[in-house]
């Protein structure tokens, strides 16, 4: 999908904020905490942020990153039945629960850790390409989620390493827990870029087999 | 349960675009009511959550890793063979980082991570990302102009080194290990990890300081 969030090579951003800090305001430390201690059930990473990527373009692109997830945290709740557009607007439930046990700072620190999720999983399928073959990547936008970025589309690369089959990211938007091969695969930036600034450059990119072709 | 439907969770996003007050600061305030009066967190989970990422989640994980990969070598092998596992040693796996990918600078290569779809980053052993780095302007110039980028964080690169730059396109998750200065030989692992930044780490930085970070 050609969505607002593709941004690679996109222009006329200017400059990087080089002495930004990790928050301008105190509401976005709270909104990176209510994300990781709350989470909606059902809600796979992939979904978390093709939800993410269906903001309205000119939003998208104009407000703060935990804007971002903070709406994007009500529109999740919402698309599942958990929450109403009215309880999130008014911050009042209609039927207030009990309140929880506080979670201490010790088991904040284990719940962290537990996020070192696993994304590779057993198959019987054999890898098509192998370290050093070339590959050509798709021609057209995928429908819907994807991982290939518009500036990486038919390309052509030479793959680094096998990476084994890992979950893959446009089936999981869809809620289904399908795997593929992923590969590292290396492209000379003169290939992406009309105007690449040195002709050693390269970009690797991580890309699932079904991106793939032989050229 | 999720939808998993593109067309319902855009209507939905117009429709909190167009309801919600615009502050961002009531935004989170009204979510963090509701789910407080949902029963569904408590206030002080929220501020514990907080204060274990300040005080203990940040780049002196990433700075320790890479600190005992420079002065013990069978460590190192194990951290280019699979960084994921060998953060362990220290406890510092968490969010995002089963998969994580050492890659080393050299006289010949300077590594330069991003993430141009969305910000993914290796937060359990570099803490909170720094804005810039979530920012339209990196995430769009990175993949494109990174010796302009670098340039911007005053790093010229000499003459034979090329950038090699990683678009986190997937769920593996880059550590750059910056190169060791000279004039640190004999050093502890300890007074290493002092001096290694984090932004040697995404690769906005080559040369490191002797001077503690």
């Amino acid at each position: 999908m050609d969505g607002p969030h593709d941004l690679g090579g996109k222009a006329s951003f200017g400059p990087i904020d080089v002495d930004s800090p990790d928050y301008n305001h105190d509401w976005e430390r709270r909104q990176w905490a209510l994300t990781k201690l709350v989470g909606t059930p059902g809600v796979t990473i992939d979904w978390f942020r093709h939800a993410l990527e269906t903001m309205p373009p000119a939003v998208y692109l104009s407000v703060p990153y935990f804007q971002k997830w903070n709406v994007n945290n009500m529109a999740l709740a919402i698309d599942a039945g958990d929450y109403t557009l009215e309880e999130c607007v008014t911050g009042k439930a209609a039927q207030p629960g009990t309140p929880p046990a506080v979670v201490s700072v010790d088991e904040c620190e284990a719940m962290q850790r537990s996020l070192n999720v696993n994304f590779t999983r057993e198959t019987d399928t054999a890898p098509k390409f192998q370290r050093g073959d070339t590959v050509l990547t798709a021609n057209r936008p995928s429908p819907g989620h994807t991982r290939l970025p518009a500036y990486a589309r038919d390309a052509k690369g030479v793959v680094l390493e096998h990476r084994g089959a890992h979950l893959y990211a446009d089936a999981g938007a869809r809620g289904d827990h399908i795997a593929h091969h992923l590969y590292t695969v290396e492209f000379p930036a003169r290939d992406l870029w009309a105007d690449a600034e040195s002709p050693e450059d390269t970009v690797c990119l991580d890309l699932w087999e079904p991106y793939l072709e032989s050229p | 349960m999720p939808s998993f439907d593109t067309k319902n969770i855009e209507q939905i996003h117009r429709e909190l675009h167009t309801h919600l007050p615009p502050d961002p600061a009531l935004r989170v305030k009204a979510l963090e009511s509701l789910l407080i009066d949902k029963g569904l967190v408590a206030q002080e989970s929220i501020d514990n959550w907080i204060e274990m990422y300040a005080e203990r989640i940040g780049p002196k994980r990433g700075a320790q890793v890479i600190a005992r990969a420079w002065t013990d070598p069978a460590y190192y092998d194990r951290l280019m063979e699979d960084a994921g596992q060998a953060v362990k040693d220290f406890g510092f796996e968490g969010h995002a980082t089963e998969h994580t990918k050492a890659v080393e600078n050299t006289d010949e290569i300077h590594n330069l991570v991003v993430c141009t779809l969305c910000s993914c980053y290796p937060f359990s052993l570099l803490g909170m990302s720094p804005i810039w780095y979530r920012s339209a302007a990196y995430r769009a110039r990175a993949v494109k102009e990174p010796r302009a980028v670098l340039k911007e964080f005053g790093v010229t690169l000499p003459e034979g080194v090329r950038t090699r730059v990683w678009d986190s396109t997937a769920e593996l998750r880059y550590l750059v290990i910056p190169q060791r200065p000279n004039g640190t030989e004999g050093w502890s692992a300890e007074q290493l990890a002092a001096i290694i930044t984090r932004d040697s780490m995404i690769g906005t930085q080559r040369d490191l300081s002797l001077e503690s970070a």
